[in-house]
């Protein structure tokens, strides 16, 4: 490892510090000017966007560094670290959040503590990704918790505030279920610093040592409500359905993530594949877990007619599959984890993203609102097909290339001696793989077959429409004239995106094709993933 | 706070032996039983503001497990003036700085709860979970069925597609 400048090293204080500090910012300028909220979180953004790039470009050129808070010493103090891992999650949080702007925007929700909010979540998350102490994690957890509270039941209905009620029970649970388990290790080991604790661990008790086996447990238990899988989920669908849907897009792609990369850090960082080998019984229980997620959230999303409300029970099938990875303890299989991990993040922004600006600029938001929705906003529509497919893991795409690294981690596990369960991994993603087709199909049928014999429809052809009394829906059409059988126009008022048809705001629109083009491209950079991570990977399973 | 009063019953008392052996365990049982009664009572109380209290309780039951853990038999507290002579017994004083801040997230929290059951009650008028559900299943924002969604009530547009003539 070569020696950092300083200032290199202090980007990751200012990685969290900048939006947090930031975050008051809002609030304070806006007792004299109106909708300043905007304008200091495009700047911290985009300003995070810098800061994440250049961390990336030290880490992957020069390797790890790390900087200690305060000036003391690890492991008494606490420090900052980016990785091969950590800065790829960083890049992701920065870009995000700096797109999800230009949806906010004009999706609301407006005012300035909205923006406060936004910017304590994006600090919490980039704390979250960055820290390499256990109870720091903790803290930066429930920053993130905290304000995702807030900002769900920024909404003002009363369903948002009660969705957000219960995922702050269960989110609290969950983080505190952690902090049960960071007390356990903390009571075997006296260490709190993630690095000391892989040695710590080892040496003041063992990997069969109850204490360190409970403590594992818990942690495992708490991330598993933060993430979402299968039994305990039930906040999550409530919680990204009622959400104001730019919270939605921002949630959705980022906090799970976060709680994710929170699980594959401690795993494999502080406890270690050793661990893992050396607990057959807790990886097994483990992977039944997750393989009864990944299908019952395929299962559920496919039963759901409402759009955000079926990518959220998608979310709870894919964090199924990045929590098998993790389980596994297979080098691929860990790739593939990381590489889903950052993918699901890019799909579902693009998703919820697609989602939101087709109930923005059409009012739909079910599946059969979308009825022919393709001829009226045909990028907008092609997007979400794209993303969709790329969901399914039809390659070139890098929901593909994440699905396919696990399957393949997961056969090679069980072809290792790791016996059926690594098989029964392989065979649900391709079941769920099957289930997320369902539905996808589904979209793509809607926006593109149905609507047979509405006045626009889908059928005869354009030309057909003149017959029906010269009713001609065009583009813009307005909502007043449309009667029970019309297919759905955009509603009156709604932004316009310049030279294309789709009624949907001109700065969200180019973020929304860029997601997906980006989607697509990333799924012909297997082997640059397969390089990036390699470092961390070999460090792991060393 | 709580944990402080439950600790000043709870833990060691004992000289030496089996007695400390068994106090130690005695305040890790208190643990444990404070960790199950908030969780039961966030499961099993209809009100919402009850599962709040549950929370709390859940809450402090960890803080309990930490402020045991840094009890050192004879400890002072670790307020070291300089020059003091090394090899004095402290009690530690990191695992108290972790509740300090587990409480500070605590109160938010509570706070943040409580701000969103003021505006439940104002929407519905009632606190109770499962009058909010059938209340909440009636305006049509919350499905009926796992997975079954009906159609919301408010929704103005009949669906277009599935209409054929």
């Amino acid at each position: 490892m070569s020696e950092p400048l300083p200032l290199i090293e202090l980007l990751l204080p200012l990685a969290v510090v900048v939006p947090i500090v930031a975050a008051t910012l809002p609030l304070a300028l806006g007792l004299r000017y109106d909708d300043v909220g905007w304008s200091v979180a495009a700047v911290t953004s985009v300003g995070l966007v810098g800061i994440a790039g250049a961390v990336a470009a030290e880490v992957y050129t020069a390797g790890r560094f790390a900087h200690e808070l305060g000036g003391y010493q690890p492991p008494v103090g606490i420090e900052l670290v980016a990785d091969e891992l950590s800065a790829a999650v960083l890049v992701l949080i920065a870009v995000v959040a700096a797109a999800t702007l230009a949806f906010s925007r004009v999706a609301g929700p407006r005012g300035n503590a909205f923006y406060s909010g936004y910017l304590l979540l994006t600090g919490g998350l980039s704390g979250v990704v960055l820290t390499g102490d256990l109870f720091n994690l903790f803290v930066f957890l429930e920053i993130v918790g905290l304000t995702t509270y807030a900002l769900i039941a920024a909404d003002r209905s009363g369903a948002s505030a009660y969705a957000s009620l219960k995922y702050l029970m269960l989110g609290t649970v969950g983080a505190s279920l952690y902090l049960v388990g960071v007390g356990y290790v903390f009571l075997a080991t006296g260490s709190l610093n993630m690095l000391d604790l892989q040695t710590q661990i080892v040496e003041q008790a063992s990997y069969t040592d109850p204490l360190i086996q409970a403590g594992f447990a818990f942690i495992v238990a708490g991330f598993a409500l933060k993430i979402a899988l299968f039994p305990v989920h039930t906040w999550q669908p409530d919680a990204y359905q009622r959400a104001p849907d730019s919270v939605t897009v921002f949630v959705a792609a980022l906090v799970s993530t976060a709680g994710a990369y929170a699980l594959i850090r401690v795993t494999y960082t502080v406890f270690t594949v050793d661990f893992l080998l050396a607990n057959d019984a807790i990886t097994t229980v483990l992977l039944v877990v997750t393989g009864v997620s990944i299908l019952a959230g395929s299962v559920l999303a496919a039963m759901q007619s409402d759009l955000k409300r079926m990518f959220a029970y998608s979310s709870v099938a894919q964090f199924g599959m990045i929590a098998a990875a993790v389980a596994l303890a297979n080098e691929w299989a860990l790739l593939g984890g990381i590489v889903h991990l950052l993918g699901h993040g890019l799909l579902k922004f693009g998703l919820f993203l697609a989602a939101g600006l087709l109930a923005l600029g059409y009012g739909a938001r079910r599946v059969e609102d979308l009825a022919s929705l393709a001829r009226r906003a045909p990028y907008t529509a092609g997007s979400l097909a794209v993303l969709g497919l790329a969901l399914v893991g039809i390659p070139p795409s890098i929901g593909f290339l994440g699905k396919w690294y696990i399957a393949f981690g997961a056969v090679q596990e069980s072809g290792a001696g790791g016996g059926a369960v690594g098989i029964g991994i392989a065979a649900v993603i391709f079941i769920s793989t099957l289930f997320t087709l369902a539905y996808v199909a589904r979209l793509i049928e809607q926006l593109y077959f149905a609507g047979v014999g509405l006045d626009d429809g889908h059928g005869e052809g354009v030309a057909d429409t003149d017959e029906h009394g010269g009713n001609v829906v065009a583009d813009g059409g307005q909502a007043a004239d449309h009667d029970a059988d019309d297919p759905i126009s955009p509603k009156s008022g709604a932004p316009t995106t310049l030279g294309v048809p789709d009624r949907v705001p001109t700065g969200a629109f180019v973020v929304l094709l860029l997601a997906t083009a980006t989607a697509v491209a990333l799924g012909f950079a297997g082997a640059t993933f397969a390089d990036l991570f390699d470092p961390f990977l070999s460090e792991v399973f060393a | 706070m709580t944990a402080s009063s439950v600790l000043s019953a709870a833990p060691v008392i004992g000289a030496s032996g089996v007695l400390d052996v068994l106090a130690t365990r005695h305040a890790y049982v208190v643990f444990a039983l404070l960790l199950c009664i908030g969780l039961y009572m966030m499961i099993a109380n209809p009100n919402l503001i009850k599962k709040l209290i549950g929370l709390n309780l859940f809450q402090t039951a960890i803080f309990l497990l930490f402020v045991v853990s840094a009890y050192v038999e004879g400890g002072a507290i670790p307020i070291i003036p300089a020059g003091t002579e090394q090899g004095a017994a402290y009690a530690s004083p990191l695992p108290h700085v972790i509740v300090l801040t587990a409480i500070v997230v605590g109160v938010s929290l509570t706070a943040v709860g409580l701000a969103l059951c003021i505006r439940i009650y104002d929407e519905y008028g009632t606190l109770r979970a499962d009058t909010l559900r059938d209340l909440m299943r009636e305006e049509g924002s919350l499905p009926a069925e796992v997975g079954q969604e009906p159609d919301a009530a408010g929704v103005a547009r009949s669906d277009g597609g599935e209409t054929n003539e």
